[in-house]
């Protein structure tokens, strides 16, 4: 589960992580509100982002023509200016893709005098499953971009997990990083709690980008978190109540959401064959085996290892909703499951969504040959196959029809 | 021979009383394996289906049954500890079936039992099979969720980290009158208790197993480990089948651990490590015993 960046900063913050003052809202008269108090604390300079689950906010532009979902503002009235073209309005990214986002949040923040910037992140090292922080002394660029063009500015540290991130590595971090004098322990400090927010709060990546030395107005320095990104692990959402109430459904795939509610994994793709598999890796083999043939998977979609028929039909409602699908594929390895419940299944949600595009079905598994004969005497027009490539051969035939 | 479990191994199931363990329970004792025991906290005295005595807690249900085997089908939030009462109990062979547990307990769980004399396979896994002599492969070993009707024993053995994709391999092998030594899920989560190269390595020891198919699919890089020892060390043929050639970037494809970060895990990365390892990779799912028997 992604969060917005407000949301990663006020965790952030709980674990002692220093970030920029300010709040996220939802009109351009609480944004004048949150940049009026700010410009009062002293700050010559408010920030004002749009709160979206994408990156490439700053170089987004928005469908009216409006550039840019990151503004610094001098005055609140510039903030209002701003929050007003930006709130309801929808933006394109590099990650968003043509449809965009609507942009319902913003972020009001203290604009930093920034010095120095660089990048941090703490994530699971699936080599070694262990926490793995990751810093590097070039900040505010993507870190894959970092890792090809000077992967010596990288530098990874290792943690024990029963022990936790101790205090000398956080200081040899942190001097790593190029930090000398009192900085090092204020970015010790720093990285220490970004460590235990990413532990604490069961997150799967945590990723400060920039992390920077910004100076105040009386000239003194320290280190800051100035962007952040957290993802959840979702599995771990049953002891954080809190966390699990962040998560804003209005970033989500509006199927996805609709096939979570039936505990179907649905991911909706570019193509135009759809298929309905049980079981993640064969859903994941069927996609392939559509593309080995020539096609282009309209979806991922699992419905589990003992799907009922309402889960089915559950499923093919909502491939149906995808316009782009012009045939469907169902792939099912019926195990312990009765290929003829299976059957009954398909035949009782063919007839309730009364699905016209073409269908190709391959059973296999228990009880096939019942499936088989249930599937042949429906009075359907279902197209039957016997491996899984006959029927992906099959399926791509038809959405090419 | 066969590796992790015989056909006679004594397994005893944590969470036998939950619906789900219950169910598949009932399941392997219909498949003739030795389910000698039962542990739910609290509900000592009670017997499962009239022949399996439950427990309270794991190390006496071993004290009092010779258990060396245990299938963990608890809720999620208590499966960790589950998991570490058994290898508290000294159990040779952990395997969890539950999907659903948060990476941080398996991080910690993982840390905890190195060194430990437990083999953990799982979790999120259906689990491993080692087929009998009987008709339909009864009489065989069976701890977790997979069907035994489809397997046959034999000399192949096969690991892999999906469930239904596993049995697509095995009934493939089946078919075509190829038996299995030992069939074992290792699971679809980022921190799985054994990978692809712990197993690979059992059954390129066990002189049982002629022939090895190894099945994996997008995230981590577990799959390319395998193939850099297989090149170096392994003397028997390996096929393999990778899943996810079209899976998005930055997607959870089902599997927690099915998922391509910062440009790592992607499947053209495996299939090429394999082939480089002389693996024979099957181009698509329905040939993954074809690509074995290629090169028997």
């Amino acid at each position: 589960m992604n969060l917005h960046e407000y949301q990663a900063k006020q965790l952030l913050a709980r674990h002692g992580v220093e970030v920029p003052g300010g709040q996220h809202c939802t009109t351009a008269e609480e944004a004048r509100t949150i940049a009026e108090g700010l410009f009062a604390e002293g700050h010559d300079m408010v920030v004002l982002k749009i709160q979206i689950h994408s990156g490439g906010r700053g170089k987004g532009v928005f469908k009216d023509g409006f550039k840019g979902g990151v503004h610094l503002c001098k005055s609140a009235d510039d903030v209002h200016e701003k929050a007003k073209a930006m709130l309801g309005n929808t933006i394109v990214t590099k990650q968003t893709g043509e449809a965009g986002r609507q942009v319902h949040t913003l972020l009001v923040a203290s604009g930093e005098k920034i010095i120095e910037e660089f990048y941090l992140a703490v994530l699971l090292d699936r080599e070694t499953s262990q926490p793995l922080i990751m810093a590097s002394s070039e900040g505010g660029v993507d870190i894959e971009e970092v890792a090809e063009t000077n992967p010596d500015a990288i530098v990874k540290l290792q943690v024990d997990p029963l022990l936790g991130l101790q205090p000398y590595q956080a200081r040899n971090l942190a001097k790593a990083l190029g930090l000398s004098g009192k900085l090092i322990h204020s970015g010790a400090k720093l990285i220490t709690g970004v460590y235990r927010t990413w532990w604490e709060c069961d997150a799967s990546m945590v990723e400060i980008n920039p992390l920077c030395i910004v100076e105040s107005p009386d000239g003194s320095q320290k280190i800051a978190a100035v962007d952040a990104k957290i993802s959840i692990d979702g599995n771990s959402l049953h002891r954080h109540k809190d966390i699990a109430e962040m998560r804003d459904l209005n970033e989500e795939a509006e199927l996805e959401v609709e096939a979570s509610k039936f505990d179907l994994n649905y991911i909706k793709l570019d193509g135009n064959v759809a298929c309905l598999v049980n079981g993640a890796g064969l859903a994941m083999a069927t996609m392939d085996a559509i593309k080995h043939y020539g096609g282009e998977p309209a979806n991922f979609l699992d419905v589990g290892g003992s799907a009922s028929t309402e889960q089915v039909t559950a499923a093919f409602q909502i491939i149906l909703k995808d316009p782009n699908v012009k045939a469907i594929l169902v792939n099912i390895f019926g195990g312990i499951m009765n290929c003829n419940t299976i059957a009954e299944g398909v035949v009782a949600a063919v007839q309730e969504t009364q699905l016209t595009l073409p269908l190709v079905v391959r059973l296999e598994g228990n009880n096939v040959k019942a499936g088989d004969s249930t599937l042949a005497n429906s009075g359907l027009s279902l197209i039957t196959a016997e491996s899984m490539a006959e029927a992906a051969k099959k399926v791509v035939a038809e959405a090419a029809a | 021979m066969a590796i992790l479990v015989k056909t006679d191994t004594k397994v005893l199931v944590q969470g036998i009383t939950g619906s789900f363990g219950g169910r598949h329970t009932q399941l392997s004792l219909e498949y003739g394996s030795q389910i000698v025991a039962g542990v739910t906290p609290g509900k000592a005295g009670q017997i499962f289906e009239d022949q399996v005595p439950i427990f309270d807690g794991v190390a006496e249900a071993v004290k009092e049954t010779g258990a060396t085997a245990s299938a963990i089908f608890v809720p999620p939030p208590f499966a960790a500890d589950a998991v570490l009462e058994a290898v508290d109990a000294g159990l040779e062979l952990v395997v969890a079936i539950t999907e659903g547990i948060p990476v941080r307990d398996m991080i910690e769980v993982k840390a905890a039992i190195t060194g430990s004399e437990t083999r953990l396979i799982g979790p999120n896994c259906p689990g491993v099979v080692t087929p009998g002599t009987g008709k339909d492969s009864h009489g065989g070993c069976r701890i977790g969720i997979a069907p035994g009707y489809i397997h046959k024993p034999g000399d192949i053995g096969v690991v892999s980290r999906s469930g239904t994709l596993t049995y697509e391999a095995v009934w493939q092998l089946t078919c075509n009158d190829l038996g299995q030594s030992t069939c074992v899920g290792i699971g679809g989560d980022p921190v799985p208790g054994s990978t692809h190269l712990d197993i690979i390595k059992l059954f390129n020891d066990d002189p049982d197993t002629r022939g090895i198919i190894m099945i994996g699919e997008i995230g981590g890089s577990a799959e390319e480990e395998a193939a850099a020892w297989v090149k170096e060390n392994c003397r028997k043929p390996v096929a393999g089948f990778i899943a996810g050639t079209t899976a998005p970037p930055g997607r959870r494809m089902g599997h927690a651990g099915a998922i391509i970060s910062g440009g790592k895990g992607t499947a053209e990365a495996k299939i090429t490590a394999m082939e480089d390892a002389g693996i024979s990779v099957a181009e698509t799912p329905s040939q993954m015993a074809e690509a074995l028997i290629k090169i028997l």
